[in-house]
């Protein structure tokens, strides 16, 4: 009944290569693009922060899940990435009045540059010794923000920006923020959901599967590796930039070791080489430590504790449930939440006549 | 018609019971983060039950000039995009007067306290330079800024007998609040015509041994300022320990003075080291004793924490909320708003609490009442006062936010 490729007849090359080939796919995207854009008509502010923040890591995840799911390079600098972009837009915009609508890109780009470079071990070495590799990105772009004042703005490497504005409108409220971020997250979610169909996207998904006999068939590797990387790291530039532009600071502090690691459980709970596995696990890592401060509260309140007295239990608990919670969707599915979310597809591919 | 008739009757009687409630109910609504899980949980597990044990003693006594605070405290395990969604939850809780915990939220947070105007107490977490309420009006350090506790430590060595040449080792973490010491204890250095060396101690602090033989074999200093945080303060003490430097001429600022860290390095080792406070520490004291009588009175042993350094500075937090409020409703009357507690935060004028606290003035230049630090050492299995009130090149340091500020703006 839903996504029933049965009836649908396709009389060109461009329908069969079509983003969402089936009609109820095209319908199910008009439906969540239109939900999106209207959510702020239902939803208070405190929820718009949570989908902002929400929008901006799904936007890094899909950017990490570029290189470590489709090409196989494990990353632990994502978060220095982030910090280059961040850095970026923070510089532009207050030294030289650059709008965010450029400084976003900018941050993008410089943030590629430097990636590109971290990735280049990744010629030589592969798996958990390229992750200690990538780590010294992280530790590098830390102590010189800290360290090269031009870069961090002083002694607290910190970079105030100004409320950033649309030619004239400013953007100062979560409702409007969202419709700063979503844009550019539907973008990055587009431009990935296309870039792994691509020649690029094709040859990544060989380099993962076995560089030597992707290199034997005609793959540059050293290219690809290196366009990994880059692709990787500009969209973690612009997640990075627009987190500065959301918080209006841009402080190397909010993009720690911590963030890295996150961002990888992000995708392997999301599931490795895949975009919308990206936008679950981002969902999933941001949302669920908030929705269990409300669970565990509200359930110790109903069972009348009262929260002072047994806070730090339940701090101490929710950290429990979470990551009970990441064993359990693993060891259900392993592949992540888009496996799981495939499965939910495919028994309603003939429901209700499913054999 | 007849359900019509009711309808009209249900609507009306919702409409006076929310009417009802919005009149007998002035609850004033504050909030806090806390971090009990994550870098810092073991400050926050002491400083966050002192915010909320002193909010229930205020309503115990009848609330603030009548009106029943309202505490809601937010865990965010120290994550920023938790410390965001917390600062919007309390916002749309309508929380007039926040607690921010954490240096990076602080960092994240303070554009929105200043577009939203609700007033923010940040004690120990913010930039040194915020005390500058003409150019941050919406945030509150309210204790000792870093370049206030580096006065205050360069004080007690000049009254200690520095002179021209005394040699004095800055051992600090290597990150911004670690280094955001260095221009003050500079330019005390240039005026007193001290030796200066810096020591960098790079993240996590483990280990220390490099910068220890540096400062005790090379540099030979007769003093030391250490800025650590988290695992270091404790390493520092072991190793200066080891290499047989004398633990009185070591002054800790404020992070690397609480009894963790003395438990840490052995109590028996950390003797005649010193620590800085911007509260009083201890249980001897009349606010401590009235909150250990109310646990009793609920028939609830004291928890072993209270009295302790973060305990305490958990109650200094709520102390001077509650001040703020009190002000804003003696003064502008209700409803309580973020603006109104601002400028009750402002109208403070020697607040100390019995003693509890340094004789805070707050005004729209100075954020930081007074920036007051007081001298603890440690003796036998506890901090002890040694110094009254104390802070030093006051003109130093107003001249570096002044300086701060105009680079920024």
């Amino acid at each position: 009944m839903i996504g029933r490729e049965s009836g649908v007849y396709k009389t060109s090359y461009e329908a069969d290569l079509a983003l969402y080939p089936l009609p109820t796919g095209q319908y199910a995207a008009v439906a969540a693009l239109a939900c999106l854009a209207l959510l702020p008509l239902a939803l208070d502010s405190h929820a718009m922060a949570l989908l902002n923040l929400m929008a901006l890591a799904s936007i890094g995840a899909i950017g990490l899940n570029i290189l470590v799911g489709y090409t196989g390079q494990v990353s632990l600098g994502h978060g220095a990435f982030m910090m280059v972009g961040s850095y970026t837009a923070a510089i532009l915009t207050t030294r030289y009045g650059v709008p965010f609508w450029l400084g976003i890109p900018a941050g993008g780009v410089m943030a590629a540059a430097v990636g590109a470079f971290f990735g280049i071990p990744s010629l030589r070495i592969k798996g958990l010794y390229l992750a200690i590799a990538t780590l010294a990105a992280q530790f590098i772009v830390e102590w010189i923000i800290n360290h090269w004042t031009w870069i961090g703005g002083g002694a607290q490497s910190t970079i105030y920006v100004p409320t950033p504005a649309f030619f004239g409108w400013e953007i100062d409220t979560e409702y409007k923020r969202w419709f700063m971020i979503l844009p550019v997250a539907i973008l990055a979610y587009v431009a990935a959901l296309n870039l792994v169909r691509t020649r690029i996207g094709r040859a990544f998904v060989a380099v993962r599967d076995r560089d030597i006999a992707a290199e034997i068939i005609g793959v540059n590797i050293f290219r690809y590796k290196l366009t990994a990387f880059a692709i990787s790291s500009f969209y973690a530039g612009v997640a990075g930039a627009l987190w500065t532009y959301y918080l209006k600071i841009a402080n190397y502090e909010h993009f720690t070791l911590v963030t890295s690691i996150q961002y990888l459980a992000m995708i392997i709970i999301g599931g490795l080489g895949s975009v919308l596995g990206s936008v679950f696990g981002a969902v999933f890592i941001t949302l669920l430590p908030i929705v269990l401060v409300y669970l565990v509260e509200g359930t110790a309140r109903l069972a009348g504790y009262e929260y002072a007295s047994v806070a730090d239990f339940l701090a101490n608990l929710r950290l429990i449930i979470f990551g009970a919670l990441i064993i359990l969707s693993l060891a259900i599915e392993p592949e992540g939440l888009y496996r799981l979310w495939g499965n939910v597809k495919r028994y309603f591919r003939l429901w209700p006549f499913s054999y | 018609m007849k359900m019509k008739l009711w309808r009209m009757g249900a609507a009306a009687l919702a409409a006076a019971s929310i009417v009802n409630l919005a009149w007998a109910d002035h609850t004033v609504k504050i909030g806090g983060q806390c971090d009990r899980t994550g870098a810092t949980r073991l400050i926050g597990v002491e400083i966050c039950p002192g915010v909320a044990d002193y909010v229930r003693l205020v309503n115990r006594k009848g609330g603030v000039l009548g009106h029943k605070l309202e505490y809601t405290e937010v865990e965010h395990g120290y994550a920023v995009d938790r410390g965001v969604e917390a600062y919007e939850r309390l916002k749309r809780d309508g929380v007039v007067a926040m607690l921010d915990y954490g240096t990076p939220i602080v960092y994240a947070l303070t554009p929105r306290h200043m577009a939203d105007k609700i007033p923010a107490i940040t004690p120990g977490f913010g930039r040194a330079d915020s005390i500058d309420g003409r150019v941050w009006p919406y945030i509150f350090p309210m204790a000792a800024s870093y370049w206030s506790q580096a006065g205050g430590a360069m004080q007690y060595i000049k009254d200690k007998g520095g002179k021209k040449g005394t040699k004095i080792a800055y051992l600090y973490f290597d990150n911004p609040a670690g280094r955001e010491g260095i221009p003050i204890v500079e330019v005390v250095a240039e005026k007193e015509g001290y030796q200066l060396r810096h020591f960098a101690v790079p993240s996590p602090g483990l280990e220390m041994s490099p910068q220890v033989i540096d400062i005790t074999r090379r540099f030979k200093a007769d003093w030391v300022v250490a800025h650590l945080f988290g695992r270091a303060p404790s390493v520092s003490i072991k190793e200066l320990k080891k290499s047989g430097f004398p633990l009185d001429r070591v002054i800790s600022f404020v992070w690397g003075s609480g009894e963790a860290d003395a438990k840490a390095a052995g109590w028996a080792d950390s003797q005649g080291y010193l620590g800085l406070q911007f509260a009083a520490v201890g249980r001897n004291l009349p606010v401590i004793q009235e909150i250990m009588k109310m646990h009793r009175d609920e028939g609830k042993a004291v928890p072993e924490y209270v009295g302790s350094v973060y305990y305490n500075r958990g109650v200094l937090i709520a102390a001077i909320l509650t001040e703020g409020v009190r002000l804003a409703i003696q003064n502008h009357g209700l409803p309580v708003t973020g603006d109104k507690v601002r400028l009750g935060y402002e109208a403070i004028r020697n607040f100390d609490l019995q003693g509890f606290l340094p004789p805070m003035t707050v005004t729209p230049a100075d954020h930081e009442g007074g920036g007051w630090v007081k001298v603890y050492q440690v003796k036998g299995n506890e901090w002890v006062p040694i110094t009254d009130w104390i802070r030093g090149y006051r003109e130093e340091v107003l001249g570096l936010v002044d300086k701060a500020n105009k680079k920024q703006h």
